[in-house]
């Protein structure tokens, strides 16, 4: 759908969620009416100069404040026209600065709009007369981002230094009423512009183009010291961007507008732990596939057979063929794809990738069989009636007959892929899935939840096993659940059918499920107990959990078959210095 | 000593200043930057070192400021009164008086008072004061007559005493001058009447005052030429009562009485005044300065274009009308001393009395402070004395010992002083201990064969005791040439003065070995080097060779500096002297002051010392962590500090004596050798960084690699 006003640089819904603005390239503000069908068009609002880079409703939805460039705008919802243009100073740092662009802008229930601008001010304006009630300059560079708590007692701003600020609403003395918005705490967390932020009601969210996410609990709304209350940075998306195809030894690697497949190296020594073998062969660079048009790309996967590649913007689903000779490898896309097969929010193959599992993002479950060259549709699941979730996560048993899908909060559904039906739901937890995987032979699936619980359901049986309800009963160590991120791939040793490997960005565990549990009191993270040590004692300490952290942060590990583990590092140096550079901040002595 | 420098006019624009001069030059907010109000309808903000004007704002035609404009610390802005009721207040931005913020009052306003840390005060001509907020927030609010009908204010200023401003205002009637003092943070307003003694005709001509403490020191200048002193003091004693201070003179006909344009002055700090005002009858005006405290002209400056006899005083500034034009005279004063005041008179004891104030409190010391006494019989010094004496609580065990000092003999003093010693230690402890030992000193003057070692040496070891509190004592024990109290002294007392430490090294360095042998020294600094040395003699030479560097690898210099080595090995001085020395090293001085007392030191006492250092540092690099043995040595620092400072001062000498020669070739040699170890140093460290540069990159995972990882 068109809002023909050109880009659109802000968007903002009504507080009562049927009404949507847009602001656009050409000055316009167009209001939607969004019914649960469809969104349509329902008027423009008095045209201004030049793009509206922010919009806030009134919180009672009857005006709205549009922020431009070198002015604000209010503008009455019922008449669409214009009542206030709020001029904002250019001055920077006493230099007229060409242009103030207003990066943000939010209005409070009492009528006061707050404007985040280019030139490092914060600003209070009265929208009612259009006055500048009160102006901070906060930042040498642009303030980016706004976002107000519901209670309208705090807002937090993040800057291009990296810097977040809080503001808060605190009386003028102790027990006046009167009160004041004074800038409490800054924080920097982040070494480059900070984009965006949230406001919860216990903690200020923030995130930019240092690729962090920063979650600083508001202590004074903390009311028990637990590790909630602790400063939480996330760097990775907790989705899979790697896949691998253990046949051929490749690994497919996703980025934001192109794919690299590469085939890993191989080794003829042998040695101890710890030793780096020298490599016989490097690891080599296959392909290098770019996207066409400007969209990201969402998912992709490369059949353990490694002869197929698909992946998918947001519009389009790309399937590619990859045939081998010798050194040569060819790609050849396959083409007339079904029209039902826009995009995909997870691509799956099957084990003997005989099978093409695709998640849609409207909620169906397509099931495609690859032949040599060309495919064939087999089925759809249709989501369950009155759901709109869409299948983020796919799981399937490396026999082939059981497939596993899970929203963002429904349940996870098991489906019999011989029979195409649905074979069981496993009831819902109140935290999302992170990863699913199903045991080979035993048909356990193995899912784990944002909160760090990990739990085995086993499908033939419909039922949690017998080793989740004990760990259940028990309890997970509270270090494991104390982790910063979530476990993002599980996998499984054929031969050795007790073993769970998992992994999240800083360790990677194996759980043998024959061992004890550890108990609070027991140490989780032990290393390898020395070797010059009693078999008791060894015994005695030895618990379920093998944890490792010799590899962080850590993107993807897999097991390539018995005797191989596959590991990606990422190191943030390397993401930190593909980064454009931060505003030059003058330090002391430089 | 106070100078004036060179003045400036500050602008070339002629101020619209009628016959009376201006009505005021007053700080602003930003130092640099000041309000000139001319009496008729202009203010000026001048920026002194631009010497240019930054603005200016008039009133309209018809109105009058009457009242010096002033700045608002608090807030930035200026604050002015025309028409005697109209108080206008703007800020910078603003250009046209008549449109900024405007109060009329309901009386009339003497002055507005501003100074940094409180609001501006607001003076009526009735005697009232207000804070300008409080006058704000209610301009028509009735303001109460304070002073009587046909007072008259002659004069006010504002001081802030423990941060609350204390307003002084002056008021005349029919010859007989009142002093209004209003204190804010109380809100006393007190009374007194200013007698004006003998000299009842003189009409005050100008009035300044200064604040201490306790007292506003108002400074009058009357018609006679005069300047007399008036003391009031800040907390009156009784509020109610109409109080009478009376005035003295302080400065004797400093300008002519009956000048033209009148004459005026302003207190500059404690002891300097300026004056502004024909000296002579017949003579062109003149701008003095005089110290009040030795009543001496320091310096003066003529000004012949004639002024309006105003005068103001801010930072380092006066300001003054000369002719037509504000003329700026920059003024800098540095402390005055005795010394400076009577011609630069060097005196030996300068250091020790200027340095007494850091160790006594004056305010309880009762047999201190004589000289000023002396020189000024002034009353308030009597005044003030008499209060604290009957302050001082009594002391009996500490006046009688005082007594015992000035007549008992040796035995009996030693036994006493031993008596107060093992009483408990009141609060005045150090004091009194300083009074005996002055006393003790003092009878060690007066009666040469008198000299209670023991007891003074108890005294010493209390450590309460510096140089300060008691220069004498060391004078007298150099003297006597006695080593021991002089080890003590300087281990004990902080703050030796350079020239003593000198003087104690000449002692040590030249006093006999048979003399040092029955003296008892403190020998704890000294460990028995000898056996030592011998020991360790053999193990020093291959050591040496084991550091990757021989000190032999020059041919030429191999004999003697094996000579050097062997005599260095022994130590040049018996333990005694030793010790002495050591105590010296440990002093703590200024190179500075030092160095040029180092000069005097006799040549072969200077090479003694060194062969000493020398042998010290010999030892301190035997072991690796470069110090000696023994409870409390001298520090590898202070030997190196000495070495440098010894040859810094007399190196022109030693190097021309021939005993000293292989010594300083030792030296060279030596320094040599260890410039060369820390270039081997340094070509190690680069190696070690290479070698660390390998083990990082085997811990440095390539981009791609194979481990062999061992799980479980």
């Amino acid at each position: 759908m068109d809002a023909f006003g050109g880009p659109i640089w802000s968007m903002a819904a009504s507080p009562s969620g049927s009404q949507l603005l847009v602001g656009c390239e050409d000055g316009s503000v167009k209001l939607f009416q969004i019914t649960p069908d469809k969104i349509q068009f329902e008027r423009n609002f008095d045209r201004q100069k030049s793009r509206i880079l922010s919009l806030s409703w009134r919180p009672s939805g009857t005006h709205i404040a549009a922020g431009s460039i070198d002015y604000i705008s209010v503008f009455d919802v019922k008449s669409g026209s214009a009542i206030h243009k709020m001029l904002v100073d250019r001055q920077y740092m006493g230099v007229s600065k060409r242009k103030c662009i207003i990066w943000g802008v939010a209005f409070l229930s009492d009528g006061t709009v707050i404007s985040v601008d280019s030139a490092g001010k914060v600003q209070f304006w009265d929208s009612a007369t259009g006055t500048l009630v009160k102006n901070h300059l906060i930042a040498n560079a642009d303030v980016q981002s706004i976002a107000v708590s519901d209670q309208e007692d705090s807002f937090v701003v993040g800057t291009a230094e990296g810097t977040v600020f809080h503001f808060q609403l605190v009386s003028v003395t102790s027990n006046s009423s009167e009160k004041q918005w004074v800038r409490t705490k800054p924080f920097q967390h982040h070494t480059h512009d900070v984009r965006a932020v949230a406001h919860s009601p216990t903690a200020l969210i923030s995130g930019g183009t240092d690729t962090h996410l920063v979650i600083r609990p508001l202590m004074e709304k903390v009311e028990v010291k637990n590790y909630d209350a602790a400063l939480r940075k996330i760097t990775f998306p907790h989705r899979r961007l790697i896949s691998c195809s253990k046949k051929k030894q490749l690994l497919l690697f996703q980025f934001a507008h192109h794919l690299e497949l590469w085939q890993l190296g191989s080794t003829v020594a042998t040695g101890k732990n710890g030793d780096t073998l020298p490599l016989s062969k490097d690891a080599d660079h296959l392909l290098h596939l770019k996207t066409k048009g400007p969209e990201n790309i969402i998912c992709s996967c490369i059949s353990p057979c490694g002869s197929w590649i698909a992946y998918s913007t947001a519009s389009r689903f790309f399937l590619y063929r990859l045939s081998y000779e010798r050194d040569n490898i060819s790609l050849q896309r396959v083409s007339k794809m079904p029209a039902f097969l826009r995009s995909a929010l997870q691509i799956l193959f099957s084990e003997d990738s005989a099978k093409l599992f695709v998640a849609s993002n409207q909620g169906s479950l397509h099931i495609i069989r690859l032949l040599e060259g060309s495919f064939k549709h087999l089925h759809t699941f249709q989501p369950q009636s009155g759901t709109v979730e869409s299948m983020c996560l796919l799981a399937v048993s490396p026999d082939g007959n059981w497939l596993a899908a899970s929203g963002t909060s429904a349940g996870v559904h098991v489906y019999n892929v011989k029979n195409l039906k649905l074979h069981c739901t496993v009831p819902a937890y109140n935290f999302p899935v992170t990863a699913l995987a199903i045991a080979p032979s035993t048909n356990n699936l193995v899912i784990a939840h944002s909160d760090q619980q990990v739990f085995e359901y086993s499908i033939p049986d419909k039922q949690y096993t017998e080793w989740s309800r004990t760990i259940q009963k028990q309890g997970f160590h509270h270090l494991w659940l104390q982790r910063d991120t979530p476990i993002t791939h599980i996998s499984f040793h054929l031969k050795r059918p007790m073993h769970i490997l998992l992994h999240d960005a800083y360790m990677f565990c194996i759980i043998d499920k024959s061992l004890p549990l550890p108990n609070d009191k027991t140490l989780l993270y032990n290393p390898l107990p020395p070797k010059n040590e009693s078999d008791v004692i060894r015994r005695r300490t030895a618990h379920a959990f093998k944890i490792s952290k010799i590899y962080k942060p850590l993107l993807f590990m897999d097991l390539l078959d018995e005797r191989t583990l596959v590991a990606v590092e990422r190191p943030l140096d390397d993401i930190i210095a593909q980064l454009p550079p931060p505003i030059k901040k003058k330090k002391f002595g430089t | 000593m106070a100078a004036l420098e060179e003045g400036f006019t500050l602008s070339a624009v002629c101020l619209g200043a009628g016959p009376d001069g201006l009505l005021g030059v007053e700080q602003s907010d930003k130092t640099d930057q000041f309000l000139v109000t001319d009496s008729g309808r202009t203010v000026i903000l001048y920026k002194v070192s631009d010497q240019k004007p930054l603005g200016s704002w008039s009133v309209k035609q018809g109105q009058i400021i009457t009242c010096p404009a002033v700045c608002n610390f608090q807030t930035g802005e200026y604050v002015v009164v025309h028409d005697s009721k109209v108080l206008r207040i703007w800020n910078n931005e603003d250009v046209n008086l008549d449109k900024v913020f405007k109060a009329t009052l309901s009386a009339e306003v003497y002055r507005i008072h501003s100074i940094q840390g409180t609001e501006p005060l607001v003076l009526f001509k009735e005697g009232a004061v207000r804070g300008l907020e409080a006058l704000l927030a209610e301009p028509q609010q009735k303001i109460e007559t304070v002073i009587s009908d046909e007072e008259v204010i002659k004069w006010t200023k504002v001081f802030m005493v423990f941060r609350h401003p204390v307003l002084i205002f002056i008021t005349e009637k029919c010859g007989n001058y009142f002093a209004y003092v209003q204190m804010f943070n109380s809100n006393i307003l007190s009374k007194y009447t200013l007698l004006l003694g003998q000299e009842e005709k003189s009409i005050i001509q100008s009035f300044t005052a200064s604040v201490d403490r306790k007292f506003i020191s108002l400074m009058s200048l009357t018609s006679d030429g005069c300047i007399y002193e008036t003391l009031i003091p800040i907390r009156p004693n009784d509020p109610e009562k109409n109080q009478r201070v009376v005035r003295s003179l302080l400065l004797k006909a400093v300008v002519s009485g009956n000048a033209r344009n009148g004459v005026t002055l302003t207190v500059l700090d404690q002891d300097h005044v300026a004056v502004l005002g024909p000296p002579l009858p017949a003579s062109k005006e003149c701008l003095a300065i005089w110290n009040t405290k030795f009543q001496t002209l320091q310096a003066s400056k003529e000004l012949p274009q004639g002024t309006s006899g105003q005068l103001w005083y801010y930072g380092e500034n006066l300001f003054m009308l000369h002719g037509k034009f504000l003329t700026i005279i920059p003024y800098k004063c540095e402390v005055s001393s005795l010394a400076g005041a009577l011609g630069k008179l060097k005196h030996s004891q300068d250091l020790g009395t200027h340095a007494m104030p850091h160790f006594v409190n004056w305010e309880t010391s009762q047999g201190c402070g004589l000289g000023f006494q002396d020189s000024e019989p002034s009353k308030r010094i009597l005044r003030r004395r008499k209060i604290e004496v009957s302050v001082e609580p009594e002391h009996p065990a500490s006046k009688q010992l005082l007594s015992t000092v000035k007549k008992d003999s040796e035995k009996h003093i030693e036994v006493e002083v031993r008596k107060f010693l093992a009483v408990k230690r009141t609060p005045d402890f150090q004091i009194v201990t300083g009074d005996i030992v002055t006393g003790l000193v003092g009878r060690c003057r007066a009666e040469p064969s008198f000299y209670p070692r023991s007891a003074l040496m108890q005294l010493i070891q209390t450590h309460v005791l510096s140089y300060s509190l008691c220069p004498a004592l060391m004078e007298v024990a150099l003297e006597k040439t006695d080593v021991q109290m002089l080890q003590l002294c300087l281990q004990q007392f902080p703050d030796v003065p350079e020239s003593v430490i000198c003087t104690c090294l000449k002692i040590f360095l030249s006093i006999g070995d048979d003399s040092l042998q029955e003296t008892d020294i403190n020998m704890e600094s000294v460990s028995n080097y000898s056996d030592t040395v011998q020991d360790e003699k053999m193990e020093e030479q291959t050591e040496i060779v084991q550091n990757g560097f021989s000190p032999e690898e020059d041919n030429r210099g191999q004999g003697e500096s094996q000579a050097a080595a062997e005599e260095a090995a022994s130590c040049p001085v018996i333990p005694k002297r030793a010790a002495l020395l050591n105590a010296i090293l440990h002093s703590a001085y200024s190179e500075t002051f030092l160095l040029p007392h180092l000069k005097d030191i006799p040549a072969q006492h200077i090479t003694l010392f060194l062969q000493y250092l020398y042998f010290l540092y010999l030892k301190c690099s035997e072991n690796a962590t470069m110090t000696l043995p023994g409870i409390h040595p001298p520090t590898l620092n202070q030997i190196m500090d000495w070495i440098c400072l010894l040859l810094d001062a007399n190196f022109t000498v030693v190097v021309m004596i021939p005993e000293a020669k292989r010594l300083l070739l030792s030296l060279y040699k030596f320094v040599k050798s260890q410039i060369c170890i820390c270039s081997e140093l340094n070509k190690i460290e680069v190696s070690f960084r290479e070698l660390q540069k390998l083990n990082q990159e085997k811990n440095n995972r390539e981009l791609y690699s194979i481990e062999v990882l061992e799980l479980f």
